[in-house]
């Protein structure tokens, strides 16, 4: 940190901050419109300069600048991509951002397919393939994933009627939904009472000192 | 007399319901009131794998989450520090969320300070770089292809830390902080290809999304929101705000079951009288 005069300056800053942002909470006020349009200020002007600084000049110019050889041509085409993806501001030129998109979507359809099926859908099927016998806590565990991941799976099959065997099986998958959608609601409560104990820590304890 | 009351129930101003939660937060962070808290195996398996490192080991720390998710992730990231500084293991940061980074670097230089470790030589801040898919990927081949540099321009070549560290291959742990879908690509990146050893910790959030992992044996651990942080903290013996702020949290949390409870049977009841 900074001196101690910066320190009381910015704990003083960030406390009013905090309040005026909580103020919404009362009502609308132009304390709270001040803190939002801040934040929303300062996190551009932030990104703005990390990117222009770190990455731009770094990697971009820098690399042209210094590289010999095809390394200092080949990373002109990133270059003219991003500057291409700057035409959507002009209606005439803009289907020359298709270009930059078309480039960046085929890499990350590429890039997510294999992905997912080596990092997610194959170790994800590997994990479900579990023992299911004996009498104990770990089978009944076991016995609980895999109806919970098929009756799942065939909520979500449409090509035939939910009805019979079907049907019964796809209600027993939306329990097993319903209860991940609580799950996610309990913890999603959990976060947002953990944000709000955090900012109550700052101001009782770095802003008014009254906590040890 | 009890069709008002209910009727009152459901049309409470929520303010009123806003000033008991205030309340019922703070109280219990004024008090101080304690309680046990106990260690889940998500949390003790994260705590293990740093644990099993060894001195002079390489743990990659990733800062993937900004200011929002700090209350959270802040203890987590103290306390997972503390455990790796304790046994003298080398820590490289870096992270995908840019205006993030300095949260990391702040809580990175505290912790380092509490145990008199020396910048370049037993800990880094590499940055931020953009494209974290790529990043990721190319990590693999060679660290330095992206991280040449540190966050304020020092060469990677010049800090002893680095030494011998070019790829997954050279890191024996990686342990991210997470607020969003980054964690998603680091084990699909860096774990289905690399192999790469890895733990989590998530905001509350984040964590039910990340158990499939856990239970798959993808990642090692999962520390989840502040409660995650308060069992962290347990097991380094350290009580920080996670543990502080549990209090709170159950106190909260009962008065959401309650308000839940109170809500349904005003809606159950005034129907009937209605209907």
């Amino acid at each position: 940190m900074g001196s101690p005069v910066v320190t009381i300056i910015g704990t003083w800053l960030a406390g009013f901050l905090t309040l005026a942002i909580l103020s919404f909470l009362y009502k609308d006020n132009p304390f709270y419109k001040l803190a939002e349009h801040l934040y929303v200020g300062v996190s551009a002007g932030y990104w703005l300069i990390y990117v222009a600084f770190f990455d731009v000049e770094p990697m971009l110019i820098d690399t042209f600048m210094t590289e010999t050889g095809v390394e200092k041509w080949i990373i002109l085409v990133p270059g003219l991509l991003g500057l291409i993806m700057l035409s959507r501001w002009f209606p005439r030129t803009a289907w020359l951002s298709r270009w930059p998109i078309a480039f960046t979507v085929g890499i990350g359809a590429g890039l997510g397919i294999t992905a997912n099926l080596q990092g997610y859908v194959i170790p994800q099927v590997e994990a479900t393939l579990i023992p299911m016998t004996g009498w104990n806590l770990v089978t009944l565990s076991n016995i609980v994933l895999v109806v919970g991941v098929v009756s799942t799976l065939l909520y979500f099959y449409f090509s035939k009627p939910h009805k019979g065997v079907l049907g019964g099986a796809a209600r027993v998958g939306v329990v097993f939904i319903m209860i991940s959608f609580g799950a996610s609601f309990g913890y999603t409560l959990m976060a947002r009472i953990s944000l709000l104990i955090g900012r109550l820590y700052f101001l009782l304890h770095d802003l008014l000192h009254v906590l040890d | 007399m009890s069709k008002g009351f209910w009727d009152v129930i459901n049309t409470l101003d929520r303010r009123i319901i806003f000033l008991i939660l205030l309340v019922c937060v703070t109280l219990p962070l004024l008090l101080n009131v304690g309680g046990e808290i106990r260690p889940t195996p998500p949390v003790r398996r994260a705590h293990a794998a740093v644990a099993s490192l060894e001195a002079g080991d390489v743990m990659l720390v990733s800062i993937d989450f900004d200011a929002t998710s700090a209350p959270e992730l802040m203890p987590m990231l103290r306390s997972v520090l503390r455990q790796a500084f304790e046994k003298d293991v080398r820590v490289i940061m870096l992270g995908h969320i840019a205006i993030g980074l300095p949260l990391g670097h702040m809580a990175l230089e505290e912790v380092a300070a509490e145990y008199g470790k020396e910048y370049g030589v037993d800990y880094v801040d590499l940055g931020y770089r953009p494209g974290y898919i790529a990043v990721m990927i190319g990590m693999g081949r060679e660290i330095r292809d992206f991280f040449d540099s540190d966050y304020q321009g020092l060469q990677v070549e010049d800090l002893p830390v680095m030494d011998g560290v070019h790829s997954y291959a050279d890191i024996d742990l990686l342990f991210g902080f997470e607020h969003g879908a980054v964690i998603d690509y680091w084990v699909r990146y860096a774990q289905a290809r690399f192999d790469q050893r890895m733990a989590f910790g998530t905001t509350a959030v984040m964590a039910p999304d990340a158990y499939p992992y856990l239970q798959s044996n993808q990642i090692e651990g999962l520390v989840g929101g502040l409660k995650g942080a308060a069992e962290y903290e347990t097991l380094i013996g350290r009580p920080g705000l996670g543990t502080r702020g549990m209090p709170a949290q159950q106190w909260a949390h009962l008065l959401v079951i309650g308000f839940i409870l109170l809500g349904n049977i005003g809606y159950f009841v005034t129907r009937r009288n209605r209907g």
